[in-house]
C-alpha cells in the first residue's frame, strides 16, 4: 500500500512538471500567434494612443518573461484571468463549460465501455467466427468515419427521420438529470461509436495474446470451461492494456470533443475554445488548454494506478 | 512382471491404452507427422516413463492421453482408450469432464503455468468446484491437508500466496498437490523437475513419489534425464524422432538395455577430463579476490568471493539458482562493476567497469551464453556474427577474414557452407556452436562459460563438452565453467568452487572435492545428483531421515 502511495505521489510530482512544460508552450504558442492583439481586438481604426492604452491595460507591454510569470502564479492561485470578450471572470465562465463537457464524457464513458469490453471479450472467445468477423467489420467502420459525419447520419435518422432525439444539445443548469441525459443523447451516441473500436480492439487481442500462455493450457487441461477460461484467467491478467486504451479513450472523450460539440451546440468546453481562438480571446484559450492538459495527466496516472492494483506482482510484493 | 520400485505390490487393470497413436504437426501451412504409431498400455497404479530428447514427442504422446493436442497439432491416427472410453472421437465436453477430475497434468514449469493473477489455494480448488466434486470450503480444508502432505511449509497459509510469492521447488509442489485436487486415475507429469536445482528436485521427486503412491494414482513421468525416471517409474519407453525405441522394466533399462541409442543415454555422463598436473606455482591468469557485489545499494549477491583460473585450466563455479554464480560472472566481465575487490588480470589489475576496459582487455575475455538463441542475432547471417569480432578485435578484413572464418567453422566442427545461412535455420547445439566460434574469433585466453550446456540434451551436451576441451587442448584457453549440473562439472574440469548464498564455502581441485570428506553443503550437492539406480532417492531419503533421527543437522538448500 506504501508503495503505492508512493508511486501516486510520484506520478502526481511528475505530472506537474509535465504541466509546467505544457504551459510554457501554451504561452509561447499564443505569443508565435502572427499579428498584434490589441489592434486584432481594436481593428484597423483604432488610434495608436487607444492601442497603446490597451496594451498597458492588458499588461502586453511587459516583456515576455514577466507576463508569462505573473500569468503561472495567477494560475497557481486559481486567478485564470478575465475574458478579453466579455470581462468576465474565465473561471466562472470555464467552470460550467467543464462541467458540461465531463458530463457527457461520462455519459458516452458509460455506454462504450462496457460494451466494448464486452463485445471484446466475446470476440476473443469466438475467434475468427462470423460474429468476430462482423463486429469488427462494425466497429473499424464506424472509427472510419469522420466525427462530424457519423453526427449528421445520427441526426438524420434519429432526429429528423425518427424524431427520437433532439438534433441540438442545448443544455442549461436548470434542467434535471434525465433532461441533460436525453438532450446529450445523440452527441453521446456518436462519442460511443468513434471510441469503442480502439477498446474493443485491445481488449480482443489482450486476451488472444495470453491464449498461448502456459496458463491457459494448464486451465485446458484442468477441464475449465472455455467461456470460465477467457472471463477468469486471461481477462485479469489482459486488464493492464485495456485499462490503458480506456482511459486514453477517456481523455479523448474529454478533451477531443471539439467538433462534436460544435455539431451539437453543446456548451462544452471544447466549443468555448473554438470561440475563444476566433474571437481572439487569448485569456480563455490558454485556460481552457491548460485544464485539458491537466485532465489528461490525471487520467493517466489513474490508468498507472489502475494497472498496479490489478497487478498482483506489484500489490502483493514478495 | 511388473513391481512398483520394489516394493512388490500388483498393478490392477489396464486404465490407459493408446494404439497406434499418430500426431501430426504444423509447420509452414504444412502437417508433417511427428508421432508415428506408438503403443502406449497403462495399468492402474503404475507410473510409465518417457524418455527421450527434445523433439522425440514424448510431451505431445503424454498430453494425447488427455485427448489433448496442443494447438498447431492434432491426433490423426490410432486409438486412445481411458477406462474403457475413446477419446479421439469424444466430444469435447465429455474430455473436459475427465480433465483434472480423472486425468491431470503437471507442467514443467510451475511459475508459468500458475495463473499470475489468482491466489494458489483459489487455483486448487478451481478444479474440483468446477467439476461439482467439492464445496469451496471442503476444497480449501482439502489443499491444506494435502499442501502439508507435500511438506510445503506453513501449510495452512501458504494457499494465500500469489505464484510470485513462493519459490520454484514449493510451486512445484503446490502444482503437484492441484493436480492431486480430485484424486485422479492419472496424473501425467511433463518435465516437472527439469527447471529446479537438484537439491530441490529431490524434494519434489520424494512429494510426487510419496502422493502417487498413496493415492495409487498411475502416472506418466515425462523428462529427458534417465536417472530420474529411474527413481520415479515401474516401466520406462525410450522415443526418438516419435517412435518407441526402446520398452521395458525400469530396473532392465538400466541394467541392460537392448538399444544403442539407450546404451548413449546411460553414458551421456561418462566424460571425464584427464588430470593436469599441478600448476599452481605458476602466475595465475585470473585472480579475483575479496569481491562484494549486488544491484542496487541495499543486498549484497556476492560477498567476499575470490577465484584464481590458471592458464590453461577450467574452473568450474557450482552451485544452486541465486547462489550468485551468474552475477561473479558479470562482475568479471565488467558488466557489474564490484562495491569492492579486485579482478587482476594476468598480473596486471584491471578496471571494474567494462567501459573503462581497453578494446584489448575486453578481447582477451569472452563469453558464451546459455541460450544460444537469445545470445546470436536472429537477422544476421553466420559470417556476420563471427566476422564482426574478427574486425572489430583484430582489424581482419576482406579475404582473410573469409579465411579465418573458414578456419574457426573447421574448429566448431561446421562446414564452410554454415556462413550463409541464418540462426534460425540451425539446431540448439549447431547454435552453441556458432557462440563458441564468435568466442573464439577475438582469440582470447579466458572464455567464460555460463551454463552452455543447460538448454541442450544431453547427447548434444556431452558433444559441445567435448569440442570445449579439444578446443582447451589446442589453443591453450582457460574456461570459467558456471553450472548448477554436477556431471558437466566432473567431466570438464580441473578445479570446483562451491557457492552458496553469494559466499564461497568451499574450493579446491576436482579430485579432492569429490571425494569425502566434505562441506556440508558440497555434501548436499553432491548426495542429490541422481545416479542411475532405481533404489538411489528411497535409498537417500531413508539415509537423511535416519541422519536427521540421529540429530544430525542437514545443510539448507536455498529453496525454503
Amino acid at each position: 500500500m506504501f508503495q503505492i502511495i508512493k508511486m501516486i505521489v510520484q506520478r502526481l510530482g511528475l505530472g506537474l512538471l509535465t504541466l509546467f512544460v505544457v504551459s510554457l508552450i501554451i504561452f509561447l504558442g499564443v505569443e508565435l500567434l502572427p499579428g498584434d492583439l490589441a489592434e486584432a481586438i481594436l481593428g484597423q481604426s483604432a488610434t495608436p494612443e487607444t492601442v497603446a492604452a490597451f496594451r498597458r491595460e492588458l499588461k502586453l507591454d511587459l516583456p515576455m518573461h514577466e507576463r508569462y510569470i505573473e500569468w503561472l502564479l495567477g494560475i497557481l492561485q486559481g486567478d485564470l484571468g478575465k475574458s478579453l470578450a466579455n470581462g468576465r471572470e474565465i473561471s466562472e465562465l470555464v467552470g460550467v463549460r467543464f462541467s458540461n463537457t465531463i458530463f457527457l464524457a461520462i455519459v458516452a464513458a458509460v455506454i462504450s465501455v462496457p460494451i466494448a469490453v464486452i463485445l471484446g471479450v466475446l470476440a476473443a472467445l469466438y475467434r475468427n467466427s462470423l460474429y468476430d468477423r462482423m463486429v469488427n467489420v462494425f466497429t473499424l467502420t464506424s472509427i472510419s468515419f469522420p466525427e462530424f459525419f457519423v453526427a449528421y447520419i445520427l441526426i438524420l435518422f434519429f432526429a429528423v427521420e425518427w424524431n427520437i432525439f433532439p438534433s441540438l444539445s442545448n443544455v442549461n443548469p436548470n434542467m434535471g438529470f434525465f433532461e441533460h441525459v436525453y438532450r446529450v443523447a445523440l452527441p453521446a451516441l456518436t462519442l460511443t461509436l468513434v471510441v469503442i473500436a480502439h477498446m474493443m480492439r485491445m481488449t480482443r487481442a489482450a486476451i488472444i495474446n495470453l491464449l498461448a500462455s502456459p496458463y491457459i493450457e494448464m486451465a485446458n487441461l484442468k477441464g475449465i470451461s472455455r467461456s470460465r477460461i477467457i472471463v477468469h484467467h486471461a481477462l485479469p491478467n489482459a486488464l493492464a492494456p485495456i485499462i490503458n486504451v480506456i482511459v486514453l479513450n477517456l481523455a479523448y472523450l474529454i478533451v477531443g470533443v471539439v467538433v462534436v460539440e460544435v455539431v451539437f451546440v453543446y456548451p462544452g468546453l471544447g466549443q468555448l475554445l473554438v470561440d475563444s481562438v476566433s474571437k481572439r480571446d487569448i485569456p480563455v484559450v490558454q485556460a481552457s488548454c491548460m485544464i485539458f492538459a491537466a485532465t489528461y495527466i490525471l487520467l493517466n496516472l489513474t490508468a498507472d494506478v489502475l494497472s498496479i492494483v490489478t497487478n498482483p506482482r506489484l500489490l502483493h510484493p514478495k | 512382471m511388473i513391481t512398483n520400485n520394489g516394493n512388490g505390490s500388483e498393478k490392477g487393470d489396464v486404465l490407459l491404452e493408446m494404439r497406434g497413436l499418430r500426431i501430426e504437426g504444423q509447420s509452414d501451412e504444412q502437417w508433417h507427422e511427428i508421432v508415428h504409431g506408438v503403443d502406449v498400455t497403462l495399468r492402474r497404479g503404475e507410473v510409465l516413463g518417457l524418455i527421450g530428447e527434445s523433439g522425440a514427442g514424448k510431451s505431445t504422446i503424454g498430453i494425447a492421453a488427455m485427448g489433448y493436442a496442443r494447438p498447431g497439432c492434432r491426433i490423426s491416427g490410432g486409438t486412445i482408450k481411458f477406462d474403457g472410453m475413446e477419446l479421439t472421437t469424444a466430444d469435447e465436453g465429455v474430455k473436459r469432464k475427465l480433465r483434472g477430475s480423472r486425468i491431470a497434468y503437471v507442467a514443467q514449469s510451475a511459475a508459468a503455468s500458475f495463473n499470475p493473477a489468482h491466489r494458489l489455494i483459489d487455483q486448487y480448488s478451481e478444479t474440483p468446484i468446477q467439476h461439482g466434486i467439492m464445496s469451496k470450503s471442503q476444497a480449501e480444508s482439502e489443499a491444506k491437508e494435502l499442501f502439508g502432505r507435500l511438506k510445503l511449509p506453513d501449510p495452512d497459509t501458504i494457499g494465500y500466496r500469489y505464484p510470485h510469492q513462493v519459490s520454484g521447488g514449493q510451486l512445484q509442489r503446490a502444482m503437484t498437490a492441484m493436480a492431486m485436487s480430485c484424486k485422479p486415475d492419472l496424473i501425467i507429469f511433463d518435465e516437472p523437475t527439469t527447471a529446479l536445482d537438484v537439491t530441490t528436485q529431490i524434494e519434489v521427486l520424494a512429494a510426487m513419489k510419496k502422493v502417487v503412491h498413496e493415492f495409487n494414482t498411475a502416472a506418466i513421468y515425462i523428462t529427458h534425464d534417465l536417472a530420474v525416471v529411474a527413481q520415479m517409474s515401474d516401466r520406462i519407453m525410450v522415443l526418438r524422432y516419435g517412435d518407441v525405441v526402446e520398452e521395458g522394466s525400469a530396473r532392465q533399462m538400466i541394467s541392460e538395455p537392448q538399444q544403442e541409442y539407450t546404451r548413449d543415454l546411460l553414458e551421456v555422463r561418462s566424460y571425464r577430463k584427464p588430470e593436469a598436473e599441478d600448476t599452481s606455482g605458476d602466475r595465475p591468469l585470473l585472480e579475483v579476490s575479496d569481491v562484494t557485489a549486488g544491484y542496487g545499494n541495499k543486498v549484497m549477491i556476492l560477498k567476499d568471493v575470490g577465484v584464481t583460473i590458471h592458464r590453461q585450466r577450467t574452473v568450474s563455479v557450482v552451485g544452486e539458482s541465486g547462489s550468485g554464480k551468474s552475477t561473479l560472472a558479470r562482475v568479471i566481465t565488467g558488466l557489474l562493476p564490484p562495491v569492492k575487490g579486485s579482478t587482476i588480470y594476468d598480473g596486471e589489475e584491471w578496471p571494474r567497469s567494462f567501459k573503462e576496459r581497453s578494446r584489448d582487455q575486453l578481447r582477451r575475455l569472452q563469453m558464451i551464453y546459455q541460450m544460444p538463441d537469445v545470445a546470436l542475432n536472429p537477422k544476421q547471417k553466420i559470417r556476420e556474427i563471427i566476422g564482426r569480432p574478427l574486425s572489430f578485435y583484430l582489424g581482419i578484413t576482406g579475404s582473410a577474414r573469409e579465411q579465418r572464418l573458414k578456419e574457426l567453422l573447421e574448429m566448431i566442427e561446421l562446414p564452410h557452407s554454415f556462413a550463409d545461412r541464418l540462426p534460425s535455420e540451425l539446431s540448439g547445439g549447431q547454435k552453441q556452436r556458432i557462440c563458441i566460434a564468435r568466442a573464439l574469433a577475438a582469440e582470447p585466453e579466458l572464455i567464460i562459460c555460463d551454463e552452455v550446456t543447460s538448454a541442450l540434451d544431453q547427447l548434444v551436451a556431452e558433444e559441445i563438452l567435448k569440442l570445449l576441451q579439444r578446443l582447451q587442448d589446442t589453443l591453450h584457453v582457460s574456461y570459467l565453467f558456471i553450472t548448477h549440473d554436477l556431471a558437466t562439472v566432473r567431466a570438464i574440469s580441473d578445479e570446483v568452487v562451491v557457492m552458496l548464498q553469494g559466499r564461497v564455502v568451499e574450493q579446491g581441485r576436482t579430485r579432492e572435492i569429490f571425494k569425502p570428506p566434505h562441506h556440508e553443503y558440497t555434501d548436499l550437492l553432491l548426495s542429490s545428483v541422481p545416479e542411475m539406480d532405481p533404489d538411489w532417492l528411497d535409498n537417500l531419503l531413508a539415509e537423511r531421515q535416519a541422519r536427521i533421527a540421529r540429530g544430525e543437522k542437514l545443510a539448507q538448500t536455498a529453496d525454503n
